[in-house]
């Protein structure tokens, strides 16, 4: 456990890609099996433990400390496995007992067996026995290990990369095996060290490396010739491949993934599904997750509601029901088609999504142009281009060269995107609350608001919250702000001194704009970020919610 | 939770700071006053311009040094555990372990025994005088690091970490950042200790403060300059310089693959390091961990706790759920040195 630990330790100060392989490759050459392995599992997200929950790490050391001081501790740290790792042994939080050191030093896969075998009234005795023989990273790393969430700039992609220089392999192939193989993968080190043969199962679902556009620079269009390219809206949903296959024994096996090939079929049964009933044996598309009502398509909020669920209720599901908007084939039977140009693809897409009657698919339709003039009115009103009622979440066009094959990663040249310029506005600083994470311990998400006329005069109304869209160095400046203008705290929010005579002024960008009945203001901001800090503008000069409400959308 | 008696008996608190009215003098205020008391050099506590100071000899060298000649009209020096009377009051100052003559303060007036701590620590520092505790009715501390998730390691073991890095990257200049009053002087102390048998590389805003250090006889390494035109050549070699420094990708050109070090107390918390790009994050601090601070107020006996700066709220709370009399200050303009202070780092270098 110690080497783990040490291993996650300097993962996560290291800022280079390049030091993370070699950390991560160096660990898995020295470290024996089954260890490595289970390292492996935990850096890929293959680990999960039934009943280690936030919950449980929460409850351990409600248990050990009075709760306020706890409250400060974590507010400042940010980050809850880290701050429980922190508080252990301090004065006022309870010791266990006094360590009996005589056991043999911990290792992951000590942890790892017991827990898969443990019952949920074990955990706290488990966690706690542990967490008194191990050191502050020690601590800090099983903690971060049993939550599932280790946060330290490693995707599962990176880590396979890293395994695949233990053997000098290429990641793909490690892919291509990944799913017939299980932790602590004893046949896949064993093979990457020339011990074995290459793990025979072939995965019926792989994922397939994703490829990406690159934004497009509107001086770009003087070297481009309209005719080499083909164009679909951008959807503003979440980039997802479907990979299905069959079993030996015929079975459908069908997996989901994000674009970075992390499996996410858990997330969205009620699509894994659907999709699981297309007739064909074999295919893999690539599409955007939307959620579709009364066949239109919700705004981008509509689909967060399905985010980071524990469990997908039936409500759940019927209230925002699931559809894959597809734009690409990459496989379909035995045939793998990433070698082929996309028009063709275009077509067989075409085709399947046809043959394939299901309702939770249909095909992201082409936006048609013979030059820029007419792409870029299409961008700036999809409603009148064709995207008709879907028209609020398209965020842009896509450009897709004709002749591209399908490239992993974001090659340069035969993708692009072309966002639509977003919306701004001037609004002026309300209440600022810590951040977590990276941000921790520096007041960095922001509610701002705009003016508005009420009885008592002139008011500000909240219109939105942001976290994004500024500096390290803006944010220490804007820290500093908060902290000299506080004029009230309220646990973790402090509000922040704002009025006609006194208050930050944000330039705020964002997507678009809905009616809401949530917020006092009546409208709700999509992707609301910060894009200037405009220490220069009086408060008073902020904009008025009218300014708003005539960007609506018509009802 | 203000009490009638007490510490307040002693002391009010102005808008300039602490201020003790039996013998009308303030300790470390924050603007121009007739009569200051200093703690210790950090220019959050010893600031320029009072009529009349009076600290430790090496509070007042400090002073100079940072301040020039003429940081107050007329100072005066005194030296620990000798009472002296001012007005109706009686003060006495005693080591505060936090840097180069830095003193606690205590004051006795009207019957009551109280302890203006200034900033301290309990931990390993060769280059000061250790904090010594002393029996009061009320004792008022700092809390810099007044959460129980800051627990400072052995010095020993952050060396160690240092070191070992060194091994791991000889090719990488590993380039450290510690406060220039203070710190740096215990770093250089400890990587002395450690056996570091090779020169340190220092920035020139240490320069000035490491020599006073070393002429008042802290056990330092050796240290050398550091040339602009040298920095390609520090491979392998240890280079302090203050935290500022770190965050400027123009100081930081030309050092062979610098591995970016911080020694400070906020260390301990990772997204911190990680915000200002730290890779090797060295937990040293010049104040009192949360041990230590709990300790401490234990250790006075005191039955009253004033809490000045940092993190009070929860030093109050644990305070008073020992049943102590406890209540927070929320004085302005202290800060800790390893956050604050840019402007002092850079006023250093160009002087």
């Amino acid at each position: 456990m110690n080497r783990f630990a040490e291993l996650l330790d300097r993962l996560s100060f290291e800022p280079s890609r390049n030091g993370k392989l070699r950390l991560m490759t160096d660990y898995f050459r020295r470290t024996e099996d089954p260890e490595r392995g289970y390292a492996l599992a935990a850096l890929t997200g293959a680990l999960a433990f039934r009943h280690a929950k936030p919950a449980a790490v929460r409850a351990l050391i409600a248990e050990r400390m009075d709760p306020a001081l706890f409250a400060m501790s974590y507010d400042f740290v940010g980050d809850l496995s880290e701050t429980v790792a922190l508080l252990w042994g301090a004065t006022g939080v309870v010791a266990s007992r006094p360590a009996g050191s005589n056991h043999p030093p911990l290792t992951l896969s000590e942890i790892v067996e017991t827990l898969s075998r443990a019952g949920r009234l074990d955990l706290g005795r488990l966690l706690a026995s542990w967490l008194d023989s191990l050191d502050e990273t020690g601590r800090w790393a099983l903690l971060k290990l049993i939550t599932g969430a280790l946060r330290v700039g490693v995707s599962a992609r990176l880590a396979k990369t890293a395994v695949a220089e233990l053997g000098q392999v290429e990641p793909n192939d490690i892919e291509q095996v990944w799913h017939g193989i299980a932790p602590p993968y004893l046949p896949l080190f064993a093979w990457l060290e020339g011990r074995a043969e290459k793990p025979s199962s072939i995965d019926p679902a792989p994922f397939r490396p994703a490829m990406l556009a690159q934004p497009l620079d509107e001086k770009n269009f003087d070297d481009l010739d309209p005719r080499d390219f083909i164009g679909e809206w951008k959807w503003d949903g979440i980039r997802l491949q479907v990979s299905a296959g069959r079993d030996p024994s015929g079975a459908r096996i069908l997996r989901l993934f994000s674009r970075t090939g992390e499996e996410t079929t858990g997330a969205f049964p009620d699509l894994a599904d659907a999709l699981g009933r297309i007739e064909a044996d074999a295919f893999a598309l690539d599409g955007e997750l939307l959620v579709v009502r009364d066949g239109r398509v919700q705004p981008f909020g509509a689909l967060q509601q399905r985010l980071n669920r524990k469990s997908v209720t039936a409500k759940l599901v019927s209230e925002f029901p699931l559809r894959l908007r597809a734009y690409d084939i990459i496989a379909e039977g035995d045939e793998d088609l990433r070698g082929a140009p996309f028009e063709e693809r275009r077509n067989r897409l075409e085709a399947f999504v046809a043959n394939s009657q299901s309702p939770a698919l249909d095909i992201s339709p082409l936006v048609r142009f013979d030059d820029w003039q007419t792409l870029a009115a299409a961008r700036a009103d999809p409603a009148a281009a064709g995207a008709g009622d879907d028209a609020a979440a398209v965020e842009g066009v896509m450009l897709k060269r004709r002749d591209s094959i399908y490239t992993p990663g974001r090659p340069t040249g035969p993708w692009f995107k072309w966002k639509r310029d977003p919306f701004n506005i001037d609004a002026v600083l309300m209440y600022a609350q810590r951040g977590h994470g990276k941000r921790s311990s520096f007041y960095s998400d922001y509610t701002f608001g705009v003016w508005r006329t009420s009885e008592a005069g002139e008011e500000l109304v909240p219109v939105g919250k942001a976290y994004f869209g500024f500096t390290d160095e803006e944010l220490a400046k804007i820290d500093r702000h908060v902290r000299a203008h506080t004029i009230e705290k309220f646990g973790p929010v402090r509000v922040v001194e704002h009025g006609l005579n006194a208050g930050l002024v944000f330039e705020i960008a964002f997507e678009g704009l809905n009616r809401s009945t949530r917020h006092k203001s009546g409208v709700a901001m999509r992707f609301p970020r910060i894009a200037r800090i405009r220490w220069d503008k009086p408060a008073a000069e902020a904009d008025r919610i009218e300014t708003l409400e005539a960007m609506l959308p018509p009802t | 939770m203000t009490q009638k008696t007490g510490a307040a008996d002693v002391l009010t608190v102005t808008a300039n700071g602490l201020y003790c009215p039996a013998g009308d003098f303030h300790i470390d205020p924050a603007r121009r006053v007739a009569n200051a008391l200093i703690t210790h050099g950090h220019s959050d506590h010893a600031r320029p311009g009072h009529q009349k100071v009076l600290a430790t000899r090496q509070t007042l060298e400090i002073m100079r040094l940072r301040l020039g000649d003429h940081f107050a009209d007329a100072s005066q020096q005194i030296a620990y555990r000798e009472p002296l009377a001012i007005g109706d009051a009686r003060v006495t100052f005693f080591p505060a372990g936090h840097v180069l003559g830095s003193a606690q303060i205590l004051i006795e007036a009207n019957g009551r025994r109280v302890v203006v701590s200034g900033d301290y620590k309990r931990a390993h520092d060769p280059t000061c005088e250790s904090f010594e505790p002393v029996r009061c009715d009320a004792f008022v501390t700092e809390a810099t690091f007044g959460l129980p998730v800051f627990r400072h390691p052995p010095t020993s073991q952050e060396i160690g970490r240092l070191l070992q890095s060194m091994q791991l990257f000889p090719e990488r200049a590993h380039v450290v950042g510690a406060y220039s009053l203070g710190k740096a002087q215990r770093m250089l102390a400890l990587i002395a200790e450690a056996g570091w048998d090779r020169p340190v590389f220092i920035h020139g805003a240490l320069d000035k403060i490491t020599e006073l250090y070393r002429s008042e006889g802290a056990p330092l390494c050796d240290t050398r300059k550091i040339a602009a035109a040298d920095k390609k050549k520090l491979a392998g070699e240890i280079v302090l310089c203050p935290p500022s420094a770190i965050s400027s990708d123009l100081w930081l050109r030309n050092f062979p693959e610098p591995r970016i070090g911080f020694a400070s107390g906020w260390m301990r918390v990772r997204a911190r390091a990680r915000q200002r790009g730290v890779e090797l994050p060295l937990v040293v601090s010049d104040h009192a961990d949360w041990n230590e601070l709990c300790a401490t107020i234990a250790d006075t006996g005191c039955s009253e706790v004033w809490v000045t700066h940092g993190a009070e709220d929860a030093l109050v709370h644990w305070a008073r759920m020992r049943g102590l009399a406890a209540k927070p200050l929320h004085l302005l303009g202290f800060g800790d040195e390893d956050e604050a202070d840019a402007v002092q780092d850079a006023q250093e270098t160009t002087s």
